[in-house]
């Protein structure tokens, strides 16, 4: 869907993009992720030829980047603003119109959204008379509403209560089961876990880590367990294929303990150890979280 | 294309759609037809007599009173009394006024008349013009001249009229209504430049400010989103002066007929209009005021790309606006006096200055080839504003919390895309 290869903006002071290369695929919900000032926006503003990369060259669907993409993509930028002086029904007509669609068709369409989102009452509304909250929603709807094959969010969930976040997650799934590839940015780990297929970590202009979320945190595996088990807390004396990381929590006479397997063994070889000796509620592999994986790499790359 | 037509569509609606667009559309007009009708009034007031004026004469020359002739609504009379009392007569009724007359009438300032209220015009004018007559007629009798000849010969009335030789043969070159046209010409222009070009750069700043602009140069490029908003404002600014000079005319008219007077300053300036070339006027007015616009608005825009907010604007908007000032400040103090110096013709030359400029030269008829060096430089540099300004705005739009100097925008030129 989305091909970016070798991708360089200078900017006066500082190089924003060092040879960024990415590739998303169609159908795929993409998260861009990376502390504040990586480069981020400056990547997505490329993609929505915004700006134009010192060098570089990204590919839409096969073919270069051209006018003709506008339409199939729809922006929401991370700072929202629309006209405030301007009604809403007829301003996200005009935005949809500028995207190629008719005014007829937009009409339609524009309809259908504010019926699903209870906006309905809005139309003849001002920006300006709308909370703050009311004014992402139709930001939204406005992103949305040309039907592109590729929607591009900027920190979408940022000014949204956790009651219309939910709202707009869902339909950005429900978007993305209909066909909408999704690339979104964000530094709000828990929500990609949640939603992303792959992932690019940007980090001081350069892509650090990237690819699908699940390989990613399996390649982060380090041997890590919770146990859980009821009775009397175990002593360890150096016989047992692990070791303990950190303390032991105990709840009355249940007791959690995180364990790093040795080299070379297997959680097989955990339970054959602890099953003679207390009674096991639990064993779980304990997966980093991206949060985690974040946190580290980023620290890692002074 | 389409998505500038599109862009206009909506930056000349919102704006003609406005009710301040609206109101001013009605009361710039009748502020004319008030402030005509309020001119002819006081006008009016002060000139006419409405009611008798009994003029007591105190005339210690003895050469005058008998000789004032009774007019319509003023009656002589000649009192042998004081000054002090005639004048304390005239301080009751505010009908009666007292003329003084010494002896010596002759010392400048020394006939007064003395009224309750100020002295109408048309009273005192009444009075001068008799006593000179009087004055002239006692003269001519001491030197001994016959009077009733010089009466009996018919005065000529003979008014100069200025004739200008051209090529075309020779023309009645009346300068009168040219003045009052190049000056009207040379404030409109200035005027509509200013409102209309500061108009683009508040709706370049709002854009920016409220952060649409990325939403909206995610859809079109942003040379086509400055074009759109340059050229939908014009069409508003056409818009407004074609409803004010339509309405002007009418109200004038109705001005003329409600106030019937002759010396009303609207009728005289219709009759004014109605002696010059109207139509090669207003179209040059059109090509000054479109091409002008264009040139200055482009500007504006850059300026309204590169800042944060409206109070921000004024170290760009003072060479902006240098220019036209001056050339402003000149048309109305000498330009129209000496429409054919060296300095009016330079400054209708150069693009930054010609729109105010020419239009005060035009009712002078410039030489051909003036005028269409001006107009063709006007395209030009239209088009090169045009091009400057574009450059700078696709970097400023997205340009937040930096303070910008000239050599920051310099930098922004050579940026690449």
């Amino acid at each position: 869907m989305l091909s970016i290869r070798h991708i360089v903006k200078q900017y006066a002071g500082h190089r924003a993009l060092d040879d960024v290369s990415l590739e998303v695929e169609s159908g795929q919900i993409f998260g861009l992720l990376g502390p504040n000032g990586a480069g981020k926006t400056s990547l997505i503003r490329i993609v929505n030829q915004i700006t134009a990369p010192d060098s570089g060259e990204v590919y839409f669907d096969g073919q270069k980047l051209n006018q003709s993409h506008i339409e199939r993509i729809g922006y929401l930028p991370e700072e929202r603003g629309l006209y405030k002086k301007m009604e809403i029904g007829e301003q996200m007509i005009y935005l949809a119109r500028l995207k190629g669609l008719s005014r007829d068709e937009a009409n339609k369409r524009l309809k259908f959204w504010f019926k699903k989102l209870d906006m309905e009452s809005w139309w003849k509304k001002k920006i300006e008379e709308l909370s703050k909250g009311m004014q992402q929603k139709a930001q939204f709807v406005a992103t949305v509403l040309h039907e592109p094959d590729l929607i591009i969010l900027d920190e979408p969930f940022s000014g949204f209560d956790p009651v219309n976040a939910e709202v707009i997650k869902d339909e950005i799934l429900e978007l993305n089961r209909k066909g909408a590839t999704i690339l979104f940015s964000t530094h709000r780990m828990e929500s990609v876990e949640e939603l992303c297929d792959s992932i690019a970590l940007i980090h001081k202009s350069h892509k650090i880590l990237d690819g699908k979320v699940k390989h990613i945190r399996n390649s982060y595996r380090n041997e890590v367990y919770l146990v859980e088990y009821s009775g009397n807390p175990l002593s360890f004396n150096g016989a047992q294929p692990f070791d303990i990381i950190g303390e032991t929590i105990s709840d009355e006479d249940r007791h959690t303990i995180r364990i790093k397997l040795h080299g070379g063994r297997t959680s097989n070889d955990v339970l054959q150890y602890l099953i003679p000796q207390t009674h096991i509620n639990m064993l779980q592999e304990v997966i980093p979280s991206m949060n985690e994986i974040f946190i580290e790499k980023v620290n890692l790359k002074p | 294309m389409n998505k500038v037509l599109l862009i206009i569509q909506r930056e000349y609606l919102t704006r003609v759609r406005k009710k301040s667009f609206i109101i001013m559309i009605f009361v710039v007009p009748l502020l004319i037809l008030v402030m005509g009708g309020a001119i002819a009034l006081i006008a009016k007031n002060s000139t006419q007599l409405t009611n008798l004026q009994v003029v007591n004469v105190v005339d210690n020359s003895g050469i005058f009173a008998k000789k004032l002739q009774d007019v319509p609504n003023i009656k002589f009379t000649l009192v042998h009394q004081d000054i002090n009392e005639a004048k304390a007569m005239s301080k009751k009724d505010e009908n009666i006024s007292t003329l003084y007359i010494p002896a010596d009438y002759n010392k400048q300032g020394a006939i007064q008349i003395f009224a309750k209220k100020k002295s109408p015009l048309q009273l005192t004018d009444e009075i001068q013009k008799q006593m000179n007559d009087i004055d002239f007629n006692n003269s001519m009798i001491q030197h001994h001249i016959d009077t009733a000849v010089i009466h009996s010969i018919k005065k000529a009335d003979i008014s100069v009229n200025a004739v200008e030789i051209t090529d075309k043969g020779d023309k009645d070159a009346n300068i009168g209504p040219n003045i009052a046209i190049s000056i009207a010409c040379a404030i409109f222009i200035y005027l509509a430049l200013f409102i209309y070009g500061s108009q683009v750069m508040r709706g370049v700043i709002e854009e920016k400010t409220s952060r649409i602009i990325e939403v909206i140069i995610s859809s079109v490029k942003p040379f086509q989103l400055m074009l759109g908003k340059i050229i939908g404002v014009g069409l508003v600014g056409l818009t407004q002066f074609s409803a004010w000079i339509i309405l002007s005319v009418i109200s004038s008219k109705i001005a003329g007929h409600v106030f019937n007077t002759p010396q009303s300053p609207m009728v005289s300036a219709m009759a004014v209009i109605q002696t010059i070339p109207f139509g090669y006027i207003l179209g040059c007015f059109l090509f000054y005021f479109l091409t002008g616009y264009l040139l200055y608005s482009a500007l504006f825009a850059a300026v309204g790309s590169a800042v944060d907010s409206e109070t921000e604007t004024q170290q760009f908007m003072f060479p902006i606006t240098m220019p036209l000032l001056f050339t402003y400040i000149l048309s109305v103090s000498v330009l129209f006096r000496a429409p054919d110096s060296a300095l009016a013709v330079w400054l209708s030359i150069i693009p930054f200055t010609a729109p105010v400029a020419m239009m005060v030269r035009l009712p002078f008829d410039p030489p051909v080839w003036q005028l269409a060096l001006s107009m063709s430089l006007m395209v030009v540099g239209f088009l090169f504003t045009t091009y400057v300004a574009a450059r700078i705005y696709r970097v400023g739009i997205l340009m937040y919390g930096k303070k910008v100097n000239f050599k920051e925008l310099g930098k922004w030129f050579f940026y690449k895309e």
